[in-house]
């Protein structure tokens, strides 16, 4: 361990927020209460790590995570005990499903009174165990600063997570100095991630990817996570392959490009999943074979070799059995295999390879995301297509979870990493509003959507008000179709229709909700109005404008791969008939 | 398959509950578990007794080893290693017949009284688990009052060990 000495002595609560400043910590988002008010008392009057009051503690996580998502820093969240803590949980086992590092302090009572009941006592270190990467109870103050640097240091190495820290009130007490030292880095015994992958078995890697017939790169998650999507974008041309994302990899490799069969999985295309089920070598790439990709596991992929590069070893044949394990960040592992398949001097049976693309362009043909274009409805997809281009595709884009989130993953093109930002994972309704607002508080001067149904966007609706205080101008695009739509075409397809509770029957006025919150509302209601509405919006460069679209509410996501199915068996759109097609 | 895990941790407040919850989480079986200090007080050595196939187990091993509290892990029983349990027994000993029938089953398995009473032996005894099992076997059921079984610990043959 390494210490910056100071000759300092700080109390607990001046700890936690010098520690953040030597952190380089922007913003903290929070909101006070007993166990934490000695430190909301060292935050007073103090620039350097910006506080930003939420109106409840979830808006707090999803802010933070929005910030780690769009600019690959940790999150920072300050909550007190108890109802504060608890408040968190769900925020928390967002970031954990999606790997994103977070630092979660939590107040706690004081440690002679832990374990008697007292007041705004609960167990947060147990409470939040299960969706944590790690979390500590802090019982000695000298060991505080140390405790933070290790928080920071899990949080953001090997797969990232969020990581808790919980501090007793006591620890913090403003009259007990201790002196202060804040470790520059930090090793653990316990924990070393990999970094750089096994030469050997690059290397067989290399082999298996240069006698491929079929190929294809299924990219995820850790591709933006690790930062590699320039590496994947130089390994996916050198190879002249195909490629596809899953939800969490969109924008790890340009969106717009030719080679790119779009997102697979569930709602993935009809050519990335076909491209799937028919390819002989699998290149898989910090992507961890979620169920919402394989679909049925026995017939995933059943001629394929497979090679899979993840950092946590645990991803690795996890749900499906590998063939070319490789342990190691994305980066460093796609630039050695780069080189070795440079070095190699070979190339692909570039005959082969040209048979295989004249396959995929049969499937692309199908064109499995066309829709009705002279629909007198608006059609949210229809929405989306005008808000990339209305935004030039640079925009970033949050989502809540429903059929709007699929929509924006099918049909916004990210040609660039850490723009796409949703709880793919966890699936939480009221993310993209308070994720919005951290994305726009990193880039103040970037576009931020949230794209939201109006089923989710009441669930996290208060932070209409933070989103005011702390001027973050978001545009807020809420496909309203009166329905939880995703659960509706679910009920559609499996249920016979029976659309149980799947309808709110009161909805609020959305443009005056939003007004009354100090914002601009509109409500647009003819396709026509679409894009001048959009265009209005984007003008209005400092106020938060929220767009209430009434779009066609028995509009479905298509391609679907139903429970149970295999993930070549889609359901395409009633006016699509693929052996038509194909024919 | 059965399997021994064999762990070494942080002797910290809440390793043993993460251990635990990462197998009632993820449906995993525990059979038995042992847990204590080493020489080092800074760290604690587990056992841990599984069952599951390959794949589980390499998922168990996998996930354990993600805990940031676990130091190193060795499936044990993948070796050549000797595993040992402990089994403190209450029996009833009513009559002279049952005192020497017992006293003579438990030389036969190398046990030791270490209590006696007018009607009760307490009875130590270390082996592997079959052992224990067996013992218990040759009892009749109404001549236990109590079993109190530590669950196996186990170590390595030969030079190799876990250790930091
Ligand atoms: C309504 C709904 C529908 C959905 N439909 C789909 C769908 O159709 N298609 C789809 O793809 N998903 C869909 N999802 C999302 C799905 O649930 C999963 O979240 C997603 O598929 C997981 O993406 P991923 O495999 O990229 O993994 P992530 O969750 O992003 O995990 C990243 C993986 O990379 C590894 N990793 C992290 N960092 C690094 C690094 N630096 N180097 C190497 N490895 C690293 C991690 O260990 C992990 O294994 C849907 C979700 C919802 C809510
Ligand atoms: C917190 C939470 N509760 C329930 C769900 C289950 N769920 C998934 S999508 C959905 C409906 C979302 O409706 P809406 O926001 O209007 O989006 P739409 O599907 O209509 O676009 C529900 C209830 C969830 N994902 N998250
Ligand atoms: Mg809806």
């Amino acid at each position: 361990m390494v210490f910056r000495v100071f000759r300092v002595e700080l109390s607990g609560a001046e700890i936690v927020v010098q520690a953040l400043k030597d952190e380089g910590v922007e913003f903290i988002f929070g909101y006070p209460g007993g166990a934490v008010l000695h430190i909301y008392d060292a935050l007073f009057g103090q620039e350097d790590v910006k506080h930003v009051l939420v109106r409840h503690e979830q808006g707090a996580t999803h802010m933070a995570d929005g910030y780690a998502r769009a600019t690959g820093k940790p999150g920072v969240v300050l909550a007190t005990s108890g109802p504060g803590a608890t408040n968190l949980v769900t925020g928390i086992a967002t970031a954990y499903m999606d790997s994103i590092p977070m630092v979660v302090l939590t107040g706690q009572v004081p440690t002679p009174v832990i374990g008697s009941d007292a007041f705004q006592e609960c167990d947060t270190v147990g409470i939040t165990r299960p969706c944590v990467k790690h979390n500590f109870l802090v019982k000695d103050r000298r060991k505080l600063a140390e405790t933070i640097k290790k928080a920071f240091h899990i949080a953001t190495t090997g797969r990232p997570g969020p990581v808790l820290v919980d501090i007793p009130k006591d620890i913090t007490d403003p009259n007990v100095k201790v002196p202060y030292h804040y470790p520059e880095t930090i090793s653990l015994r316990s924990y070393k991630p990999k970094v750089k992958g096994n030469p050997r078995q690059i290397k067989k890697a290399a082999e298996l990817i240069l006698q491929a017939r079929r190929p294809m790169i299924y990219a995820g998650g850790g591709v933006i996570l690790g930062e590699a999507a320039p590496e994947l974008t130089e390994f996916t041309r050198l190879l002249g392959f195909p490629i596809t994302l899953t939800l969490m990899g969109l924008g790890g490799y340009p969106g717009t490009d030719r080679q790119f069969l779009g997102m697979l999985g569930m709602h993935g295309t009809y050519e990335a999943n076909m491209a799937m089920h028919e390819c002989d070598v699998l290149i898989a790439i910090g992507a961890r074979f979620d169920d919402r990709v394989t679909g049925k596991l026995d017939a995933f992929c059943p001629y394929a070799k497979i090679v899979h590069i993840d950092v946590d070893p645990a991803s690795i044949a996890k749900n499906v059995p590998v063939d070319i394990p490789i342990v190691g960040q994305v980066k460093p592992v796609l630039t050695d295999l780069i080189a070795e398949l440079k070095a190699s001097g070979k190339k692909p049976d570039a005959d082969a390879l040209a048979a295989w693309w004249q396959q995929i362009e049969r499937w692309r043909a199908v064109d499995c995301l066309r829709y009705d274009r002279e629909s007198p409805l608006i059609k949210p997809q229809y929405v989306i297509e005008q808000l990339w281009e209305a935004t030039r595709g640079e925009a970033y884009v949050t989502s809540d979870v429903g059929q709007h989130q699929m929509w924006v993953a099918q049909y916004y093109k990210f040609d660039r990493p850490r723009h796409w930002i949703n709880s793919g994972g966890l699936g939480t309704m009221g993310f993209g509003m308070p994720a919005a607002i951290g994305v726009k508080l990193a880039h103040p001067d970037s576009d931020v959507v949230c794209v939201t149904g109006e089923a989710s966007i009441q669930m996290c609706i208060q932070e209409l008000s933070t989103a005011l205080q702390y001027k973050t101008p978001i545009k807020i695009v809420n496909l309203n179709n009166r329905y939880m739509g995703m659960v509706r075409q679910w009920q559609e397809f499996t249920y016979e229709s029976r659309y149980s509770h799947s309808y709110m029957d009161t909805i609020p006025d959305f443009v005056r909700l939003a007004e009354a919150y100090g914002h601009v509302g509109m409500r647009i209601e003819k396709p026509e109005d679409v894009r001048p509405a959009l265009d209005e919006a984007f003008r209005m460069k400092d106020r938060l404008v929220f767009l209430d679209f009434i779009t066609d509410r028995t509009e479905n996501v298509y391609p679907m791969v139903e429970a149970g199915k295999a993930q070549h068996e889609m359901r395409l759109p009633p006016w699509i008939n693929v052996d038509r097609e194909l024919a | 398959m059965r399997h021994i895990i064999s762990l070494l941790l942080e002797n910290e407040a809440g390793a043993l509950a993460r251990v635990a919850g990462l197998f009632a989480a993820r449906g995993y079986n525990i059979e038995a578990l042992t847990v204590a200090p080493t020489e080092d007080p800074t760290v604690s050595r587990m056992t841990i007794v599984t069952r599951g196939d390959e794949r589980i187990i390499e998922q168990i091993t996998k996930q354990l080893n993600k805990l940031i509290d676990v130091i190193k892990l060795l499936d044990i029983s993948g070796a050549d290693h000797i595993e040992r349990e402990l089994m403190l027994l209450k029996v009833r000993t009513h009559n002279g017949y049952d005192r020497e029938e017992i006293k003579r089953l438990s030389d036969i398995f190398r046990g030791r009284i270490i209590d006696v009473t007018a009607c009760s032996y307490v009875i130590e005894m270390t082996g592997d688990s079959a052992k224990l099992d067996a013992f218990l076997a040759n009892l009749t059921p109404g001549q236990i009052i109590e079993v109190v079984r530590s669950g196996p610990t186990g170590i390595l043959r030969g030079e190799r060990g876990l250790h930091l």
